[in-house]
């Protein structure tokens, strides 16, 4: 039989070992972000253009009549600039590489600013094809973020290129 | 001595203190911390009893499993949401126990040699474990899972694995599917039967495993979970919703601590630490540590092929072949790599008996560190030197209490690598050999270095377990005491008072007949 010292002993143990469980199973709280603050995600992912070469009739009429395609397009893809400004300063600028090992693959980012709440000009641009020169897409305008929203910066040609939604 | 040495010696010599302050109120059978495998063991079926129920019951689907959850906490509180909570604590205990056992392993050095196997077989399941444990955080799918889910795609993004960012399915409510949420409950389930499969292997080279600790803390680990379960039930933080960042959330530390280090530090050096620690787990025992002890060897002409040393070897490394002399007996076999030099089947062969009138005295299985014919020979030699009123043998394990500052004109003091190599007949043999009384000290109950020694010993000589002490061997002359490297004094005390219980017995009350194996070897 255990001596009634020792059963207080182990119910103090024991009940040590129930309360460190069920302290740090919730406490103390954790905030990943400051409730004032929103975040901007930017996530693209989008394949390079590439340049293609139109082929002279000559060219087309030497090969075999199934394989007579009229541009010339190389496998790999362009990197792919991309610009972030908020209020006006810069905050982001990178190139992205396509992925593969022919460099045929899409080019992604995904990236998250925390920003304060409230007003503010947001203005991304991207380039996809670093041979000709400027920007071909640009997206320029007056955001609002409430307290703790995601604004997610994404790509997509069918919705007319860069979004914010 | 080096860096490494020095700290954990101090680690050890502190740890050994708890340990044996928690013998006080438990006793070694239910001293958790002597048996923190066997607790981990149990969490985990506690988790996979309590999770088959909440598989059975919840509705899989990405917005159905927040109200479900919710249901069982909020109006079946006393079954589901019981269940629920026992599921989440005793994760929770299962990596505090987890981290506790692998802090004692390498406290006291048990991570090469022997076992080798079971240290690397542990290594892999730690990540498994959290694999397991934060995976279970998502399927609640509230804030903390989505902060969870979050964190980790951005973790693993760091990581040269997915073409693409895996955190990009996570941008927005509607890019999250039911096919998800199925994966989801699919890793959750299957990476703890990898987990179970893991820690099959991990205790694969070990025999007699201590699979479930003691009854009595069974029940009390159940009941103090479930009290928690009633005090402080696990709720849902707030639904998630993956167009607002979560708020400040209820937070589990033990499951999820990495995302706040990842959010005060880096993914890199989140990697980092965890590839470092990993890396050094299973390149600690490569460091230089003390040769390992001779492996036990096996006599053909004087094994019986009984089977004792099978049945009592600690670390299984003992089989059984065709004896290759007698036809139609078995013969052991010992995989060297395995043994661990305990010397605890010579304890239990019944070849090991001293009263064997041969010369030599040569057993079935053997220690060439400590022969049982030497064993006999420091036996003999200190019947014939002891003198007194009460001449007392001492068997004494190297590792336990230090017993060689007691040796005197009236005591010997033999000291074994284990006192499990103790053949039980060595206590009888001593007796008719002019002892008063014999002392068999061994390491406190769970605290053998080879795991089983004492347990046998006591066993042995209790009579509860072949080779038995015969029991004309009156009990009243033999003295059993568990005692540690920190128990000096009580073995000083105990071997005291049982010289003053032995000289108190009528004279020759109990005597057993005097037996001199052959007179003139030792005349
Ligand atoms: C996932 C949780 C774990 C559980 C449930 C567990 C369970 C066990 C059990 C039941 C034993 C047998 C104890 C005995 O019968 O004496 C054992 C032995 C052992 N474990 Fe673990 N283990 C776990 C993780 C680990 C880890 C992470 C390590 C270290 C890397 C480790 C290292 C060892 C060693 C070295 C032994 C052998 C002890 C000896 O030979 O005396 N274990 N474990
Ligand atoms: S010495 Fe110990 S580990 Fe080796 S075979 Fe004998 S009982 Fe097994
Ligand atoms: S205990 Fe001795 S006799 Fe029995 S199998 Fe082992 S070595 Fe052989």
């Amino acid at each position: 039989m255990l001596k009634p010292a020792a059963i207080v002993g182990q119910v103090i143990l024991y009940g040590a070992f129930a309360a460190v469980i069920g302290t740090f199973a919730t406490w103390p709280k954790y905030q990943q972000i400051p409730s004032d603050v929103a975040l901007i995600k930017l996530s693209i992912s989008h394949l390079g253009e590439r340049e293609c070469r139109k082929r002279t009739p000559e060219e087309l009429a030497k090969m075999p009549p199934n394989m007579r395609a009229p541009l010339d397009c190389p496998r790999e893809r362009s990197d792919i600039r991309l610009e972030m400004d908020l209020d006006g300063e810069p905050i982001f600028r990178t190139v992205l590489h396509p992925t593969g090992l022919y460099k045929d693959g899409v080019s992604t980012v995904y990236k998250r600013f925390e920003v304060a709440a409230g007003s503010h000009r947001l203005t991304v641009r991207m380039d996809d094809n670093l041979d000709k020169p400027g920007f071909d897409y640009v997206k320029d305008e007056q955001i609002t973020l409430a307290p703790a929203q995601v604004m997610v910066v994404d790509f997509n040609p069918d919705r007319g290129g860069l979004f914010f939604k | 001595m080096s860096f490494h040495t020095a700290l954990r010696n101090g680690a050890s010599s502190v740890f050994l203190r708890i340990e044996e302050a928690l013998d006080v109120p438990f006793g070694g059978t239910d001293n958790p911390l002597r048996h923190l495998g066997a607790i981990g063991l149990y969490l985990l079926w506690i988790i996979v009893g309590t999770g088959l129920y909440l598989y059975a019951v919840l509705d899989t689907g990405i917005d159905a499993v927040y109200q479900s959850i919710g249901y069982l906490s909020l109006e079946q509180w006393y079954l589901g949401g019981v269940l629920r909570s026992l599921h989440r604590y005793a994760a929770d205990g299962f990596m505090l126990v987890m981290m506790l056992h692998l802090f004692r392993e390498w406290c006291y050095g048990r991570y090469h040699g022997f076992r080798l196997y079971s240290w690397m077989t542990g290594i892999p399941l730690i990540w498994l474990a959290y694999a397991a444990g934060i995976g279970g955080y998502w399927i609640v799918w509230d804030q903390l899972a989505q902060l969870s889910a979050i964190a980790t795609a951005e973790l693993l993004d760091w990581l040269p694995i997915f073409s693409e960012p895996s955190a990009r399915n996570f941008m927005s409510p509607d890019s999250i599917s039911d096919r998800f949420f199925t994966m989801l409950v699919f890793i959750h389930i299957g990476v703890p039967l990898l987990l179970i499969l893991g820690l099959w292997a991990h205790v694969h080279r070990i025999s007699h495993v201590d699979y479930l600790p003691s009854r009595r803390a069974m029940v009390a680990t159940l009941a103090i979970l479930i009290g928690l379960a009633l005090l402080k039930p696990a709720l849902s933080n707030p639904p998630a919703n993956l167009a607002t960042v979560p708020g400040a959330l209820d937070f589990d530390w033990f499951l999820l601590f990495l995302h706040p280090l990842t959010d005060v530090s880096s993914p890199a050096l989140v990697w980092s630490l965890l590839f470092g620690v990993t890396a050094l787990l299973f390149a600690l025992p490569l460091l230089p540590h003390p040769r390992p002890q001779p492996a036990a060897v096996v006599d053909p002409a004087n094994c019986t092929g009984c089977d004792r040393c099978l049945a009592d070897c600690p670390y299984a490394a003992i089989a059984m072949t065709q004896h290759s002399s007698r036809p139609g007996f078995r013969l052991a076999v010992v995989d060297a790599d395995l043994c661990a030099g305990c010397g605890i089947c010579a304890g239990s062969c019944p070849s090991s008996t001293p009263f064997r009138r041969r010369e030599a005295l040569v057993t079935g299985i053997d220690m060439p560190q400590q022969p049982v014919n030497a064993l006999r020979e420091q036996l003999e030699a200190a019947l014939a030197r002891l003198e007194g009123r009460t001449r007392i043998i001492i068997f004494a394990c190297t590792r336990g209490a230090e017993a060689g500052p007691l040796a005197a004109v009236d005591t010997a003091v033999i000291g074994l690598i284990c006192a499990g190599m103790l053949p039980p007949a060595f206590v009888e043999y001593a007796l008719r050999g002019g002892a008063d009384g014999v002392l068999v000290a061994t390491c406190r109950s769970g605290g053998c270095e080879f795991r089983l020694g004492d347990l046998w010993t006591s066993q042995r000589l209790l009579g509860q377990r072949e080779p038995h002490l015969r029991r004309t061997v009156p009990p009243s002359r033999l003295q059993l005491l568990a005692a540690s490297a920190h128990d000096d004094r009580t073995l000083a005390e105990v071997l005291a008072e049982f010289r003053t219980r032995l000289e108190a017995l009528p004279v020759a009350s109990d005597r057993l007949p005097p037996y001199l194996r052959s007179a003139s070897h030792h005349a």
